[in-house]
């Protein structure tokens, strides 16, 4: 607390409150071993609001992994889980986080720092205590993290959303769902050694929902066109949705990105400028080693991302009190979801985000977000008329990569939205 | 032909062809519901009076038109199956029932390009908790209406606890002939005792289980031989094709048990008695283990393979690795620890029912027996 008074968060610009925030949230976990509270690792859109009412630190692999990708320091961490016999199959986030728990464990056992890791830029962040996974965006996540409470020896809570073969979720799913959420917080009694802070776990609800609410609220500037916000921002600011939507970080964060979005409104400020040709939805997680590259070359074809289905899965929109309404939330994610719930999410966004075409992930290390690409780009095509491409790729394992393939299909895309527009009586 | 060699040659007849096995069975009238793997309640579909059948691919399928549809990282078994929508096999069925345990069949599930009509479910993952039972009995539920609706029958509590007697003696029987078999190598051949095994996907469970007792009793009348060759135990996902098998025929390695999802682990855990015969099905669920498919963060696995070895006095555990199969993929760097510190030797096959590269598998195994 002490240390908040002396940074100036008040007049800080939303990309600087970021910046701060972000590495905050490991900062809090490493404090907090430090003083001997508890510290939990999270599966990226698991329940963060039992721990957090229990005071416990909570990380995210995912998004550490994403950064280590970020910063280029995955292929090492690549190598130490591929030697202890992680096939080059599995997520690569997975991958990168079990070497780097391979290291902190080691280190931990030996008091020697592995000079991979001295080398590594991952921000530190501590060995858990529980870790917690929720498998509403791919049943890997149950694997890699029944394999994380294995081999550190921890308590395991598993929030188990099943898929949803019909929506909307049916009554006996959010039941089940429900009764996870109250075996979880018997769990945490036990771990904590004190009952459950059922007050606590209300207020950490509601500021939930505010920092929800301010994330859902900056996808609404996908209205304007030309957009004042340029989608590969929400793939930056995402990381607080992601580690801090329990926390008022990110509704801080989120409200000065907005405010700044409506001063762009009322500036004519656009992201592209008046170079804005046109406008892509980009379907699938982001090619964290190549952002760069990915963002330039669509840049260069003037192509503005201005909607993702993804950043939306963090749209855990409940009642405040409800578990069964926040079960729900927690359940709905799109791609939990039946063909048809999830065709219908991704032609919203397309709508929302006024999209002229639709650039899809075929990522390696996600076989749940990319082996239903073709059905969804056909639906968004026969249904909108808007042009797809599906590009191969990984999140953090460069071996999966190739920019080349990337700006081809980008290139066609571009084309291809061209010609549409032609046929359609030129550029409006 | 030895009484023996007649049985054995039964069921191979049906593992060998299982269209025809199953054409049969509807041209007397049964319809046929197929199984995608893994582990939907045979027992409701058979209390309906229809036959379920096994659909864990094909023998060295042809993948041609499934390539349009799965992107080269979808296991082998997955190409296979959607390859066999494409071309017609599968038009015979009546109806599909999908679980969904990992992020593959998820997909899957939602892109069927079969005529028959679609039945998925979902099996909870914190499986060892009261909800989870109660959830999976819904879910259950929702397959029964489905069968109900689609098939125009009624199934009836009393005929699903019929199935579940008739499923249960067919484990019951599976596991003992697994015993037996391991004590005749010279008879069963792995290629062998995998047909036996794999036919009860394409019979009816009553007919497969009274053939089973047949053939244990005659095996059972022959003395033991030694064998001088090595033992095994197998586990993964399946060992197929044949040729696969034939190469530890070749190096005198018997395969003593398994621990394969197409075999043992569908029949290694009973339904339990009760009263309510979809909550016995889903206490199934609860109390099965040892299949990365089933989530526990005990992760049992590593142990049970290390007590089977010891068990059928394995010389060691080969695990027959499907690739691009995660959920198999994630358990093999907890188990091999264990297998180091327990003194289980063991190697890993990779293995893909479409190109098998059956030379590389050859090399492989040869050096593994000699290293034996």
């Amino acid at each position: 607390m002490s240390e908040e008074k002396t940074v100036d968060i008040e007049s800080m610009s939303a990309k600087d409150a970021l910046g701060y925030f972000l590495p905050k949230v490991d900062e809090d976990a490493r404090k907090a071993k430090k003083e001997g509270r508890l510290v939990c690792w999270s599966a990226s859109v698991a329940p963060p609001e039992f721990c957090t009412a229990m005071d416990i630190a909570i990380v995210y692999p995912e998004t550490h992994a994403a950064g280590i990708g970020a910063r280029h320091g995955a292929p090492a961490m690549l190598e130490v889980a591929e030697n202890k016999g992680y096939n080059q199959d599995i997520c690569s986030y997975c991958r990168v986080n079990m070497g780097y728990m391979e290291l902190i464990k080691q280190e931990a056992l030996t008091g020697k720092t592995p000079e991979v890791l001295k080398n590594s830029p991952a921000s530190p962040i501590p060995l858990p205590d529980v870790v917690l996974t929720c498998n509403n965006i791919c049943n890997t996540l149950l694997k890699w993290y029944e394999n994380l409470a294995k081999e550190l020896n921890v308590p395991l809570i598993n929030i188990d959303v099943p898929f949803n073969h019909e929506f909307p979720v049916t009554k006996h799913a959010k039941q089940y769902i429900v009764g996870e959420f109250k075996h979880a917080i018997s769990q945490l009694e036990e771990l904590c050694g004190r009952p459950f802070d059922y007050e606590k776990f209300f207020e950490v609800q509601k500021q939930t929902q505010r920092s929800i609410a301010a994330w859902n609220k900056i996808a609404t500037y996908f209205k304007y066109k030309p957009s004042p916000l340029n989608g590969f921002d929400l793939f930056n600011y995402m990381g607080l949705a992601v580690a801090a939507r329990s926390l008022n970080y990110s509704e801080i964060t989120f409200n000065k990105f907005l405010k700044e979005l409506d001063e762009k409104v009322a500036n004519k400020k656009w992201a592209f400028g008046d170079n804005e040709k046109s406008r892509v939805i980009w379907e699938g997680i982001a090619v964290w080693i190549a952002l760069g590259h990915t963002f330039k070359e669509l840049k260069g074809q003037g192509a503005l991302m201005t909607g993702s289905a993804y950043p939306g899965m963090w749209d855990v929109s409940y009642e405040p009190g409800n578990l069964e309404s926040m079960a729900e939330a927690y359940s709905r994610t799109y791609i939990n979801c039946c063909l048809e719930q999830r065709g219908a999410v991704l032609e919203k966004v397309v709508r929302d985000g006024k999209c002229d075409g639709l650039i899809m992930h075929q990522n390696r290390s996600c076989k749940n977000m990319s082996l239903l690409n073709n059905e969804g780009g056909q639906r968004v095509q026969k249904n909108l008329g808007v042009p797809y491409v599906i590009f191969d790729g990984d999140q953090t394992d460069a071996r999966n990569f190739s920019e080349a393939q990337f700006d081809t299909r980008v290139e066609a895309l571009t084309e291809m939205m061209a010609d549409k527009k032609a046929s359609e009586g030129g550029n409006h | 032909m030895s009484q023996i060699d007649e049985l054995i040659s039964k069921f191979q007849e049906v593992s060998n062809h299982p269209q025809k096995t199953v054409l049969n069975y509807k041209q007397q009238g049964k319809r046929l519901v197929g199984m995608m793997p893994y582990y939907a309640p045979e027992e409701i579909v058979y209390a309906a009076g229809c036959l379920p059948v096994g659909m864990f691919g094909a023998q060295k399928p042809q993948i041609a038109a499934a390539r349009t549809y799965l992107p080269p990282f979808a296991c082998s078994l997955m190409q296979a199956d959607m390859e066999l929508q494409l071309n017609g096999t599968y038009d015979c069925l009546d109806a599909v029932i999908f679980s969904v345990p990992c992020d593959t069949l998820r997909c899957m599930s939602q892109k069927w390009h079969g005529k028959a009509p679609v039945i998925v479910f979902t099996h909870p993952q914190n499986r060892k908790i009261r909800p989870a039972v109660d959830f999976l009995k819904a879910e259950y539920e929702h397959v029964r209406a489905e069968l109900e609706r689609i098939l125009g029958v009624k199934i009836s509590d009393l005929a699903i606890q019929e199935a579940i007697n008739v499923y249960n003696e067919n484990r019951r029987a599976m596991r003992e002939f697994c015993d037996v078999a391991a004590q005749y190598p010279q008879i069963f051949t792995p290629v062998k005792r995998h047909d036996v095994i794999k036919a009860r996907w394409f019979m009816d469970k009553a007919e497969h289980t009274a053939l089973i007792r047949q053939l244990i009793d005659a095996v059972k009348k022959e003395p033991v031989q030694p064998w001088n060759g090595k033992k095994v135990v197998l586990s993964g996902i399946m060992a197929e094709p044949d040729e696969f098998l034939d190469i530890f025929n070749e190096f005198n390695i018997a395969v003593v048990a398994d621990d394969l999802a197409q075999e043992s682990r569908q029949f290694r855990t009973d339904v339990p008695s009760g009263i309510d015969p979809l909550e016995q099905l889903a206490q199934q669920w609860q109390d099965f283990d040892g299949c990365p498919l089933a989530l526990n963060p005990d992760k049992p696995r590593g142990q049970m393979l290390i007590d089977m070895t010891k068990k059928y006095k394995a010389d060691a555990v080969v695990v027959c690795m499907m690739r691009f199969c995660d959920p198999e993929e994630f358990d093999y760097p907890i188990y091999k620890p264990e297998f180091e510190e327990a003194g289980v030797r063991y190697t890993v096959l990779d293995l893909d029912i479409e190109s098998p590269s059956l030379e590389q598998l050859r090399t492989r195994i040869q050096a593994f027996s000699e290293i034996l």
